[in-house]
């Protein structure tokens, strides 16, 4: 018998998967020596929707309302990657305004992703009024996203060859007037979170992701750029308009959870300017290229990997086509799946009982990725 | 820990004195946006039911139901949309492929019942709150064209180049081309029921898209032995009525079927049909007249082993539809091809036969059917002053005269009465033989009975268009003719009627022309039907009543084509002869 789990050395607990502090359906199963942790195992299954099964029996243009159930927060990465991989195994020509668009799209999810994540992280320490203010602050941007696609989650935006409808007029305007709104309200927010003697104790030196683990476990996003890393896909492979919008990857250097929150602080005000950015060189022209018909819409045989930034670090599709009216396969490959398995079950050994959710809200783990 | 960390959260506390961020419901609620994905709404007036709706789908969330007071009719298929909101995901696919536009989604959000099988409905049959709302998600199909986009154009010769020659104007789609024409198809089959054959066009579009062209030609087979002449010619319900064509542009179904017959040297090879009638043996039935509607009905009766006999007065068969179509519309070339299918199929042909009444008479007792297919031989009259000056002529006997060879003089300057597919290719033949062309119409160019595309190509080929011009009289002027007219307004029919052209003033206009070609109308001349058979026929203006079994009320005797009432086209000839043959295999 191991010694971390000697039944009459240690407690044996499940958290989750019904549990306030667990992000999304999973669970963790843990053995205590004391309140520390002398082992951990993530536990999915609970959210298997099996996403990627279905995506082989409907249309190619089908599935493009579905692959952003795959991600609540942020549904809009999926829908982008997915049209990537459609984009090029098709050979289809994306019209300039939509890729801007498109880029706008992504900024305003990760925007809105972060400041729910932000205040979230203050939440799990018990200080609702932080989380409280972060969900507000997103619903500003889901009422942008309302106006924009038509639905406040699922947006069902970004499809193959470019995006359904373009911007509603005067939309830049209150996108602009949504961003001073919520920038005239974050310096308090940050003298509710990152001023607070609470959350700084329960965050800096805990949760320590070791800048080697980096590329061992090959971690990405705010996980890895809160250890000093500079990986980011918008930089490191641009993709849509990244390659002309000038910016600098942000990193912080404590490896806590706390340079993470501040990390995806800094992300926030990053978004903001890039939103800006965008909206200022945002070019006339069509928003979607001519498909054939979307019933006998056949790809050509051939296989893909495209990738993005995430909120939560690179995010990727590799799809196959046949050469037939569905895909052959396509596989989503999320960050949660390194994130919530091996690298949260080494952190949590040696971690106190009361920091398990805020550890793994540090990592925004999201389940549906990892069992797609 | 500094100081300022212990009391600056607390500064939150002065948001308590701010106004709230969120909505006190519900006396305050948020309304959708503009855009926003809601329940459904459908006009039910433009709906035809095309089923593209359910089609798309994922989540099977629509299925189309037959609906008290939307009756199936031409173009549409009387079913409509209903939805389960247990299954809709909100995805909006269904509008943004709406072939009409005719499904929207409205901005409420918000519906409670307490019946749960309420919760699916058909929009715009049952009423619900949201059916008067303006806003919501609704189609722009200038954004994405998923709902209808254009047609691959077809590769035509220019006017100028055309005018020229005789040599045919349309070149015909490559395969590539075909291809992707064929792939615009939805699959609705409103079209099949347009079309008075019911060909089996979205199986054979489907093939031809597929590239598998033999299919594609057995399928025309089924129910029209004339595709490559309907390819050319056709006046195509089938595309009037193509869900594509709302808001975009029709599928090119004549043009495809034209392209997969062009893919073979020969037909009957394709399908294989001298190797097996079905059922040897059936009996004898002839035929009069080689048109579209006799050969339609000589070509289902031999294949139901049946003896076709078919009787014709000229030296070659397919009647004035292969005769009277100038050659850059319809090239002799493909004739041989055509008729090599009749008499692979086992079609008996006797040509040079003028049938008399006496031969009637007889024929009727020898045979087991008879099937009057003899079509149109006479022009129409014209009663103006001066129609029998020498240079006025009959442009249908002028057409049948195979004129492109060139052996009829027709001058420098010829003028067309009528607005009729006749009135145009005699006045694009004239254009060909070198003369300069003016055609003279009583009504509106919108009027004209004439097949759209035959204007607008007559138009491109500079012909002078004089619509709304009453004809007076045609005189002698010299060696030459002066034809007057008087111009015409329009005035609507009280009696809900077209409108009438009627003389605008008494001001008279005259052109100096060489040839006068009348193209007022054809008939057909039934004085081949001996009197006691005629007799028992209900004859109307000159043309067979018959049931919809082609049956003409004497024992044995169908009619078919232009000898009954009708289109007057080739595919509806095609269908009477099909129906015709059918019936006398079920006698």
């Amino acid at each position: 018998m191991n010694s971390s789990t000697d039944p009459l050395k240690t407690t044996h607990l499940f958290f989750g998967p019904q549990h306030p502090g667990v992000t999304g359906n999973m669970s963790v199963e843990m053995w205590f020596d004391g309140d520390e942790i002398t082992k951990a195992v993530t536990h999915v299954g609970y959210l298997h929707r099996g996403f990627e099964k279905l995506m082989e029996r409907r249309l190619w243009i089908q599935n493009f309302p579905l692959v952003c159930r795959i991600c609540v927060p942020e549904p809009d990465i999926n829908e982008e990657c997915y049209a990537l991989a459609v984009e090029k195994l098709a050979g289809l020509q994306v019209p300039e305004r939509a890729k801007w668009i498109r880029t706008l799209i992504l900024e305003l999810a990760r925007f809105a992703v972060n400041l729910m994540a932000f205040g979230g992280q203050a939440g799990t320490l018990g200080l609702g009024t932080g989380a409280m203010w972060g969900i507000t602050f997103r619903d500003f941007v889901l009422d942008l996203f309302e106006e924009l696609t038509g639905a406040r989650v699922y947006h069902m935006y970004i499809q193959p060859g470019g995006v359904r409808r373009d911007l509603p007029e005067g939309f830049e305007k209150r996108v602009l007037a949504v961003l001073d709104k919520i920038g005239e309200r974050l310096p308090e927010f940050d003298r509710l979170i990152l001023n607070n003697s609470v959350f700084r104790d329960r965050t800096v030196g805990v949760g320590i992701v070791k800048p080697e683990w980096v590329s061992e476990l090959g971690l990405v996003g705010p996980v890895a750029r809160g250890s000093g890393s500079l990986r980011d896909v918008r930089k490191d492979a641009p993709y849509e308009v990244y390659g002309e919008l000038d910016f600098e990857v942000v990193s912080e250097q404590g490896c806590d959870i706390y340079s993470r929150a501040l990390l995806r602080r800094r992300e926030i005000d990053l978004s903001m300017h890039l939103i800006r950015r965008i909206l200022e060189s945002m070019p006339g022209g069509p928003v979607a290229a001519p498909l054939p018909n979307l019933t006998e819409w056949r790809i050509p045989p051939g296989e893909i990997y495209t990738r993005i930034e995430s909120s939560r670090g690179e995010y990727g599709y590799y799809v196959v086509s046949d050469g037939s009216l569905k895909p052959r396969r396509v596989h989503v490959r999320g960050p949660s799946f390194v994130h919530a398995l091996t690298l949260l079950e080494r952190m949590l050994v040696g971690a106190n009982i009361a920091d398990v959710s805020n550890i793994m809200v540090s990592l925004t783990t999201c389940p549906p990725e990892i069992e797609r | 820990m500094k100081f300022t960390d212990i009391v600056s959260p607390f500064l939150a506390w002065s948001r308590a004195a701010k106004k709230a961020d969120t909505i006190p419901y519900p006396k305050q609620s948020h309304p959708g946006s503009d855009r926003y994905r809601g329940f459904h709404r459908n006009d039910l007036d433009k709906c035809i039911g095309c089923g593209r709706c359910e089609e798309i789908c994922q989540n099977l969330a629509i299925g189309m139901v037959q609906v008290e007071g939307s009756e199936p009719a031409e173009g549409d298929s009387g079913l409509r949309p209903l939805v389960d909101y247990g299954r809709c995901c909100w995805c909006a696919l269904c509008i943004d492929v709406c072939s009409t536009g005719s499904l929207s989604l409205s901005n409420s959000y918000s519906w409670t019942t307490y019946d749960a099988d309420t919760c699916a409905y058909i929009p715009g049959t049952d009423e619900k709150a949201w059916d008067d709302s303006q806003k919501g998600y609704s189609q722009d199909n200038s954004i994405l064209q998923w709902a209808g986009s254009p047609r691959i154009e077809m590769p035509a010769a220019e006017p100028d180049e055309r005018v020229s020659n005789f040599e045919e104007v349309i070149r015909g789609y490559s395969p590539e081309q075909a291809a992707v024409e064929a792939s615009r198809c939805i699959q609705c089959g409103l079209c099949v029921t347009a079309c008075p054959a019911h060909m089996h066009i979205p199986e054979y579009l489907k093939a031809i898209a597929d590239g598998d062209y033999s299919r594609a030609v057995k399928l025309f087979f089924d129910n029209n032995p004339l595709p490559e002449m309907c390819g050319k010619v056709c006046t195509r319900e089938c595309e009037s009525v193509c869900a594509m064509g709302y808001q975009g542009e029709a599928i090119a179904i004549r043009w495809l079927k034209r392209f997969a017959c062009e893919q073979f040297e020969s037909l009957s090879d394709v399908l294989a049909t001298d190797e097996k009638p079905l059922e040897p043996g059936r009996g004898r039935v002839a035929i009069i007249g080689t048109g579209p509607a006799g050969l339609s009905a000589a070509y289902y009766l031999s294949r139901m082993g049946f003896q076709a006999h078919v009787f014709e007065k000229d030296g070659e068969g397919g009647g004035v539809a292969q005769h009277a179509i100038p050659e850059y519309r319809l090239p002799a070339s493909g004739y041989e091809k055509q008729m090599d299918v009749f008499r692979k199929a086992g079609a008996h042909f006797h040509y040079n036969t003028e049938v008399s009444s006496g031969d009637i008479l007889k024929m009727s007792d020898e045979y087991d059917a008879l099937f009057i297919a003899a079509g149109l031989q006479r022009s129409s009259d014209f009663k103006i002053p001066g129609v029998e000056l020498p240079g006025v002529k009959h442009a249908f006997y002028f057409l049948m005269n195979n004129p492109d060879d060139g052996s009829t003089e027709v001058g420098s300057r010829v003028l067309v009465i009528g607005g009729g597919n006749v009135a145009m290719d005699t006045a694009r033949t004239c254009l060909r033989l070198g003369a300069e062309v003016v055609i003279s119409y009583r009504r509106r160019i919108v009027d004209m009975p004439a097949d759209e595309e035959e204007i607008e190509e007559a138009m491109e080929e500079s012909i002078d268009f004089r619509p709304q011009t009453i004809p007076i009289r045609i005189e002698k002027a010299g060696q030459r003719l002066k034809y007057f007219y008087a111009e015409a307004e329009m005035v609507d029919d009280p009696d809900g009627g077209r409108p009438k052209p009627v003389r605008k003033d008494d001001v008279e206009h005259g052109i100096e022309v060489d040839t006068v070609f009348l193209a007022i109308g054809q008939s057909s001349d039934l004085g081949f039907l001996p009197d006691e058979i005629a007799g028992k026929m209900t004859i109307k203006w000159g043309e067979i009543e018959v049931d919809e079994h082609q049956y003409t009320g004497v024992k044995n005797i169908y009619a078919g084509g232009d000898v009954t009432p009708g289109a007057g086209d080739i595919i509806t000839a095609i269908a009477d002869g099909m129906r015709a043959a059918k019936a006398i295999s079920k006698k």
